[in-house]
C-alpha cells in the first residue's frame, strides 16, 4: 500500500469531500478553531493534560481481547476493542475530552453540543462538569422521548437540554439548533460536534481525538498476536468510532468494513445507510454523502439504533469509499437485534446497538471469514445499558413496527 | 436581462437619496401559485429588488419564522423547478434574486443552476451556507452569465475577508447582527461602523438584512446602508392573513417604503 497524502489539505479538502459550508458569521470562529487547535497538537503539555485524563478519569487504555465463545461458535478469531468500558460508557468521552480541553485553551466559557441518542450530550455535560463549565446540549424532541434515561442524565451533570421541534425532531434538526446558537453567540461558545461531521477543522480534529482508539489498539493487537487484524470492522453513523479505530491502521495491510444501519432495508428507504447510497451532498458544513431527494432536500434516516439515525456521514469516510480504501456495508434493525442477543450469551456484553450493528456483520459473513482465515476486530463502540429499555418494548409487542 | 440591473436599481435610489428596498418571500408560502401575484404586490407597494426564497428542509440560516414558511412550503410538495417555471413567467421590472442553501444548487449542479435561474430572470443568488471560501472560485463563470453571487459580510467578518469580497458582485448582504433572521425590537449599535468599516473595504452597495421588522427599523436602517432586507417580518405578516397575501404584502411594503 502506497503512502497516502496527508488529508485534509489547507482547504479542509479530502480530495473531492469536507470544505466549510457555514454562514459567513462563523468563519472567523473556524480560522480561529483551527489555529487553536493546530497550537494545541504541538504543545507537548496539552497532550500530556489529555492522556493523564484518559488515563485516570476516563479509564484508558481499554482492553483489548479475545472474544474466545464467539470465536468457537464462528470458527474464526475475534477480537473485541473494548470502548464501552470507557467512563459513561462509550467512544465519545475521547473526544469531548479534548475538545473541552481546547475550549478551556481558548478562554471560551460557554460549551454547546448537539445529540442524537444522547451519547455525546451525556459525554459533553460529564466533561464540561468536570472543569465547571456551563453545557447546553440539543436534543430532537423525538430523540428526547425516546432517550429518556441521557436526558435526566445530562441534567444530573449539569448540562441545560433544549428539545428541538423542528423539521423531524431528531439529529439533523437538533445539529441545526446548535448551529444557529453558535452563528448567534459565537463570540464566547465553543461548539463541541460529536462526529467527524462539519466544517474544517472538525472532522480531522474529532478524527485525531478518537484516534487514541486505533492507536492502542494496533500496539495491544500486536502484543497479542505479533501481526495485524485481517478485518477491523465498525458501526457508521457520522463515522467518529470508526474513523477512530481505522485511521491509525489505515497504511496497514487490513481490511477496514464500516457498518451502515439498513434499518428495515435498504430497498424500503427507511435506512441510515448514507455510504451505501453514495449520492454527494452538502450538509452541517461539509460535502459528504446524503440522504436527500432529487431537489436536494434531505431525507430523514432510519434506524433501531438512534446513533446511527443520521443521513450524513463524515467526509473521510466518504473519500475512504471513494478511494476504496475502506468497503461500506449494512447490517437491518433485526440483524442488529439478533446480534445483541448473541454476544450477551456468548460473551456477557451487552453491546450498544450501533455496535451490534458491526457484530452483525461478522455474524453474517461467517462463512467467507471463516474460509479466509479471518482474524478480525470489531470496535465495540458502547456498551448496551442505554439500550435495553427500548429492545424489551420493541420484543415485547411492537414487531414489525418502529421501535420508540 | 443584463448583468447591470442590480447596478441600476441601486444607483436609481441612491439618486432618489433614499435606501433600496428588498423584501423577502418564499416561494410556495402560502402557496405556489400566490407566487407571482406577491411579486407584483412586492414591486406595486414600493420594493426594489426582490428576494425569493427557495425552501430547503434544514435552513440553519433561519429562525423560527422562516423555518416554518420552508417546512409548510416543502409540505405542499413545491419542487425546484415548478419555482423555476413559475418565475420565468413573471414579468416585473424589479430584479429578482433567489435564497437558497448551497445543497440545493450543489443537487443541481452550480453551473445549471446558475444558468436556469438565470433563464429564469433571476440577476444574483443568495446562499447564506456557501461562504466566500468556497463560492470564490465560482463567481467569474457566475458574473459571465449574468448571475451575481452576493457577498457577505458579518460583524465577525475580519478585514482580509471584506478586501476578498470587494472583487464580488451585486451588493454587499450584510448581517446586522451574530445570528438567525428573524425580527429584533432595535437595530444593533454596532451597524454603524460595520457598515462603515465595510465601504472602507468594498465599493459595492452595502444591504442590512436579519432583524429589520418595522418602518422605523427601516428607516433607521436606511440612513446607515444603501438597502434595507426584510424577510421575517413580511412573512410573519403573510402568515397572520394568508388568503389575502398580496394584499398584506403590498401594504406591508408601501409602510416600510414610505419609512425610507
Amino acid at each position: 500500500m502506497g503512502k497516502m497524502k496527508l488529508m485534509p489539505d489547507a482547504h479542509g479538502r479530502f480530495g473531492p469531500f469536507g470544505g466549510q459550508y457555514v454562514p459567513e458569521t462563523l468563519m472567523p470562529a473556524l480560522d480561529e478553531l483551527s489555529a487553536a487547535y493546530h497550537q494545541a497538537k504541538t504543545d507537548k503539555s496539552f497532550h500530556e493534560e489529555w492522556m493523564a485524563l484518559l488515563k485516570d478519569y476516563v479509564g484508558r487504555p481499554t482492553p483489548l481481547r479475545q472474544a474466545f465463545r464467539m470465536s468457537e461458535k464462528l470458527g474464526f478469531p475475534v477480537y473485541l476493542k473494548r470502548e464501552d468500558l470507557n467512563h459513561t460508557g462509550a467512544h465519545k468521552i475521547n473526544n469531548t475530552m479534548g475538545q473541552i480541553l481546547l475550549a478551556r485553551r481558548m478562554g471560551k466559557t460557554r460549551i454547546i453540543a448537539e445529540t442524537g441518542a444522547g451519547q455525546h450530550g451525556v459525554a459533553t455535560a460529564t466533561a464540561a462538569a468536570l472543569f465547571g463549565l456551563k453545557a447546553e446540549i440539543y436534543m430532537g424532541a423525538e430523540d428526547v422521548e425516546r432517550q429518556a434515561l441521557n436526558v435526566y442524565r445530562m441534567r444530573l451533570l449539569g448540562a441545560e437540554v433544549h428539545s428541538v421541534h423542528s423539521g423531524t425532531s431528531t439529529l439533523k434538526d437538533a445539529t441545526n439548533e446548535a448551529i444557529r446558537d453558535w452563528v448567534t453567540n459565537v463570540r464566547d461558545t465553543f461548539y463541541v460536534i460529536g462526529s467527524v461531521v462539519g466544517p474544517h477543522p472538525y472532522p480531522m480534529m474529532v478524527r485525531d481525538f478518537q484516534s487514541i482508539i486505533g492507536i492502542e489498539a494496533r500496539r495491544q493487537f500486536r502484543q497479542l498476536t505479533s501481526g495485524f487484524p485481517t478485518h477491523i470492522v465498525a458501526p457508521v453513523g457520522g463515522g467518529s468510532n470508526s474513523m477512530g479505530i481505522f485511521y491509525p491502521f489505515r497504511q496497514d495491510p487490513v481490511a477496514l468494513i464500516g457498518v451502515e444501519a439498513a434499518g428495515e432495508g435498504i430497498e424500503t428507504g427507511r435506512h441510515a445507510a448514507t455510504i451505501t447510497m453514495a449520492e454527494r451532498g452538502i450538509l452541517h458544513g461539509s460535502l459528504s454523502y446524503l440522504l436527500q431527494d432529487a431537489d436536494g432536500q434531505i431525507q430523514p434516516a432510519h434506524s433501531i439504533s438512534a446513533g446511527l439515525d443520521y443521513p450524513g456521514v463524515g467526509p473521510e469516510h466518504a473519500y475512504f469509499h471513494h478511494t476504496g480504501r475502506a468497503q461500506y456495508v449494512s447490517i437491518t434493525d433485526q440483524e442488529a437485534l439478533d446480534a445483541f442477543h448473541r454476544l450477551a450469551e456468548w460473551e456477557g456484553i451487552i453491546p450498544a446497538l450501533e455496535s451490534a450493528h458491526a457484530i452483525a456483520w461478522v455474524i453474517k459473513e461467517q462463512k467467507v471469514l471463516e474460509s479466509a482465515n479471518a482474524r478480525v476486530l470489531v470496535n465495540l463502540s458502547g456498551r448496551g445499558d442505554k439500550d435495553v429499555d427500548a429492545v424489551l418494548g420493541y420484543e415485547e409487542g411492537n414487531h414489525g413496527q418502529e421501535p420508540h | 436581462m443584463d448583468k447591470s440591473r442590480i447596478k441600476d436599481a441601486f444607483q436609481k435610489t441612491r439618486q432618489e437619496g433614499r435606501a433600496a428596498l428588498i423584501p423577502y418571500v418564499t416561494a410556495g408560502y402560502p402557496t405556489l401559485g400566490m407566487l407571482a401575484p406577491l411579486v407584483r404586490a412586492l414591486e406595486a407597494g414600493g420594493a426594489d429588488l426582490i428576494e425569493i426564497g427557495i425552501p430547503f428542509s434544514d435552513p440553519l440560516a433561519d429562525g423560527p419564522i422562516l423555518q416554518e414558511a420552508a417546512t409548510r412550503a416543502l409540505a405542499g410538495g413545491v419542487r425546484v423547478q415548478q419555482i423555476l417555471d413559475v418565475v420565468s413567467g413573471i414579468e416585473t421590472s424589479v430584479p429578482l434574486l433567489f435564497l437558497t442553501y448551497v445543497n440545493l444548487v450543489y443537487r443541481r449542479g452550480i453551473e445549471q443552476f446558475i444558468r436556469d435561474s438565470h433563464e429564469a430572470g433571476i440577476s444574483g443568488l443568495i446562499i447564506p451556507d456557501w461562504p466566500w471560501v468556497e463560492s470564490a472560485q465560482h463567481q467569474a463563470w457566475a458574473h459571465d452569465h449574468d448571475v451575481a453571487l452576493i457577498p457577505f459580510a458579518a460583524p465577525t467578518s475580519t478585514d482580509p475577508h471584506l478586501d476578498a469580497i470587494a472583487h464580488g458582485h451585486g451588493f454587499v448582504y450584510t448581517v446586522s447582527v451574530t445570528g438567525v433572521t428573524g425580527a429584533r425590537t432595535t437595530v444593533d449599535k454596532g451597524l454603524a461602523p460595520l457598515v462603515t468599516r465595510i465601504k472602507e473595504h468594498v465599493s459595492l452597495p452595502v444591504a442590512v438584512g436579519f432583524g429589520i421588522s418595522t418602518p422605523e427599523q427601516a428607516r433607521e436602517t436606511g440612513r446607515i446602508a444603501d438597502g434595507v432586507i426584510v424577510g421575517s417580518a413580511l412573512v410573519k405578516a403573510l402568515m397572520e392573513d394568508p388568503d389575502h397575501a398580496p394584499a398584506v404584502a403590498e401594504r406591508f411594503v408601501k409602510g416600510l417604503r414610505d419609512a425610507l
